[in-house]
């Protein structure tokens, strides 16, 4: 057992990596149940984004474009989700699994002429004696723009929602909306755009692990953080500051764990693997001791006849 | 009344033919662990597949799924393909092992090929590759490249057939470089990108300039080319895209040979249970071109062990070797027997760190 071989300031800037596609894809959930709807797609949309994300970079050569297009992926295939679900009235359990499903084989076919490929790098930032200063450089400033993207719409999407009046108007639609239909806002459209939204930001995090977690594409390569990102809209009681911090936690523990096991902690690894999944849901059940509970109207359909 | 007569007769004569086509193809079944695109384990089984539909073209018909979890999920599958009339089925992963066994119970007259197990019946038999005379070469080149002195090795599940990997290749970085030292993190998964780029990652910051990997996906190698100064191994396939670094040189599984010939032996009924665990020198276990980043006599230490394998004269598991706990394991000269080889659970001395019970 060595404990000194870990170095506390590469994992902290490495548990950061590890936990920007969890992130973006509850923030993006989050927004997607304060609503009222319940997309059990994530994950579906997360592979999309990162096969798309992941051809376009290779094609274009520019990781940022590789984004956007994911995002447009990510979007494209949650419309499918909000027709079925806001038009056609079908159940919103069923058509979420069906998009993860057909998200997954979607992406291997897409993907097929893709695998072993290596994608254009992704240039981390560096501001000049910032980036360089011991410690706080490397934590800090010496990330990829994603990952600082990911912090700030999570920062954004906490002020939209508590102090502006889109906000208020989105939370009305997700408590009651025959409320807020009957004062006159389009629960529908609505709707849709948080949709929208939520593929968007789910397809960012899948293009975050295909271009800069792993970086390469492999069929089935989110291997379930999008189901882990669902949960975590849960535990964090839809508060956007409490899934930033279960995600920093999962990516934390997960990252510990290995550097544990590496350093030959005595502990049996079995335990090591559980814990990142134990010590977030721990930590958030206690935080959700408090009142918060989820939307009113969270996975139910609205028409207006009724 | 005509056109109906007609219609009847070609669908009578269309279904008359199918089915005697159907018993004229062997029909052989393949159950995959991950992807077929996973550039490793999976990959190269499905080169195999593709190998046994050249060589027999129209008279074999082949049929895999993918992507099947260890479990009663791979039980369900197994049935699934000896319902449809799979002739022959091979399952290619170790946890593949129970589920097979209790599918072969079922249908007597389906063959059945399970891969690195060891429960065989009447109708199962089992096959492996000798991957552990790879590692030997591997860890060669690992105790002379490593500067840090440390290796990463990237495990998956605690099983004999990963174990003897470890072993093997450090025993052999042992005996070029004394100084070396292992450190081991278990996956607990065959395919997971993102989490063996995570322990790639955490054991490069750790100091460890060599990564061996036991898991299926490229995605240890591109952490180890982002971190640069790093080499790496392909595993289980060449992974040459990989080269000339991180990927230094690789273990290819070869399984294209012993498929046509399974298949051939179910085609001829001459197809009988055994147990076939083949190593370098058959050529079930290829060692991948070793690039130019390893110096000449690196290199050349290196074939050398392959060599000295291939032709018989040297085991990578020779004695003196003692086990983790110092008690003594083979004397001087003395060489593994197949059946310890086979069950091993045990670390050699010097390996720091327990195997997950």
């Amino acid at each position: 057992m060595d404990l000194s071989a870990i170095n506390p300031v590469l994992l902290i800037a490495s548990l950061m990596v590890a936990a920007t596609p969890l992130l973006l894809a509850a923030v993006g959930e989050l927004v997607v149940e304060k609503s009222g709807v319940l997309n059990l797609g994530v994950e579906g949309m997360m592979i999309t984004g990162a096969i798309a994300g992941f051809a376009t970079a290779v094609e274009s050569g520019s990781p940022l474009l590789g984004f956007v297009v994911a995002a447009i992926a990510g979007a494209a295939l949650s419309t499918l989700f909000a027709i079925l679900t806001q038009f056609a009235q079908a159940n919103q359990v069923a058509s979420g699994l069906s998009l993860t499903l057909f998200g997954l084989g979607l992406s291997a076919l897409m993907g097929q002429s893709y695998v072993g490929i290596k994608p254009p790098q992704m240039q981390d930032i560096h501001i000049p004696v910032l980036s360089d200063l011991p410690v706080v450089g490397p934590i800090l400033f010496g990330h990829d723009i994603i990952l600082y993207f990911g912090i700030a719409l999570t920062a954004a999407i906490w002020a939209v929602l508590k102090y502006s009046r889109v906000g208020l108007i989105l939370r009305a639609v997700g408590e009651n909306h025959d409320a807020a239909h009957a004062l006159g806002y389009k629960v529908v459209r609505i709707r849709i755009l948080a949709i929208l939204f939520g593929g968007a930001c789910a397809g960012m995090g899948g293009a975050y692990i295909s271009l800069i977690r792993v970086p390469q594409w492999t069929e089935g390569m989110t291997a379930g953080i999008g189901w882990i990102a669902l949960a975590l809209v849960v535990f964090a009681s839809w508060k956007p500051w409490r899934v930033l911090l279960g995600a920093y936690l999962f990516g934390g523990v997960t990252v510990v764990q290995l550097n544990l096991q590496a350093a030959g902690v005595a502990i049996p690894v079995e335990y090591l693997a559980m814990s990142p999944y134990l010590i977030t849901i721990v930590v958030l059940v206690i935080l959700s001791a408090d009142k918060s509970s989820a939307p009113a109207a969270l996975g139910r359909n609205f028409h207006a006849s009724r | 009344m005509k056109l109906t007569k007609l219609l009847t007769g070609a669908a009578m004569a269309l279904g008359l033919a199918t089915s005697a086509m159907a018993e004229d193809k062997t029909k052989v079944g393949f159950v995959y662990v991950g992807p077929v695109g996973d550039g490793g384990w999976t990959y190269e089984h499905d080169q195999g597949r593709k190998a046994v539909v050249a060589e027999f073209g129209d008279k074999v018909e082949t049929v895999y799924v993918e992507n099947v979890a260890e479990g009663p999920d791979a039980e369900r599958v197994i049935t699934q393909m000896a319902l449809q009339g799979a002739d022959l089925i091979f399952t290619t992963s170790f946890g593949y092992m129970d589920p097979t066994i209790n599918v072969a119970k079922k249908f007597p007259n389906v063959k059945f090929e399970h891969a690195t197990g060891y429960k065989r019946a009447d109708n199962v038999s089992t096959y492996s590759a000798r991957f552990y005379e790879g590692r030997a070469v591997q860890g060669t080149i690992a105790g002379h490249m490593t500067k840090s002195n440390i290796v990463g090795y990237i495990g998956s599940y605690p099983i004999p057939e990963v174990i003897r990997g470890i072993n093997s290749a450090y025993i052999h970085a042992k005996k070029v470089n004394p100084d070396v030292q292992f450190k081991i993190v278990w996956a607990f998964t065959w395919f997971d990108p993102a989490k063996e780029a995570d322990a790639a990652k955490v054991l490069i910051e750790q100091g460890a300039d060599v990564i061996l990997q036991h898991t299926d996906s490229t995605a240890p190698q591109a952490a180890a080319q982002a971190a640069g100064n790093v080499i790496t191994f392909g595993q289980a396939s060449d992974m040459a895209e990989y080269g000339p670094l991180p990927r230094v040189s690789s273990i290819i599984d070869n399984w294209a040979p012993y498929y046509i010939a399974r298949t051939k032996a179910v085609m001829d009924g001459t197809w009988t249970s055994v147990d076939t665990w083949d190593g370098i020198a058959p050529g079930m276990v290829g060692i991948g071109e070793i690039s130019d980043a390893v110096p000449a006599d690196v290199k050349a230490a290196a074939l050398a062990i392959k060599d000295s394998i291939a032709d018989g004269s040297y085991h990578p598991f020779t004695g003196p070797i003692n086990k983790q706990d110092g008690s003594a394991w083979l004397a001087e000269g003395e060489t593994a027997d197949d059946g310890t080889l086979a069950g091993m659970n045990f670390f050699v001395e010097g390996i720091e760190g327990d195997i997950p019970q």
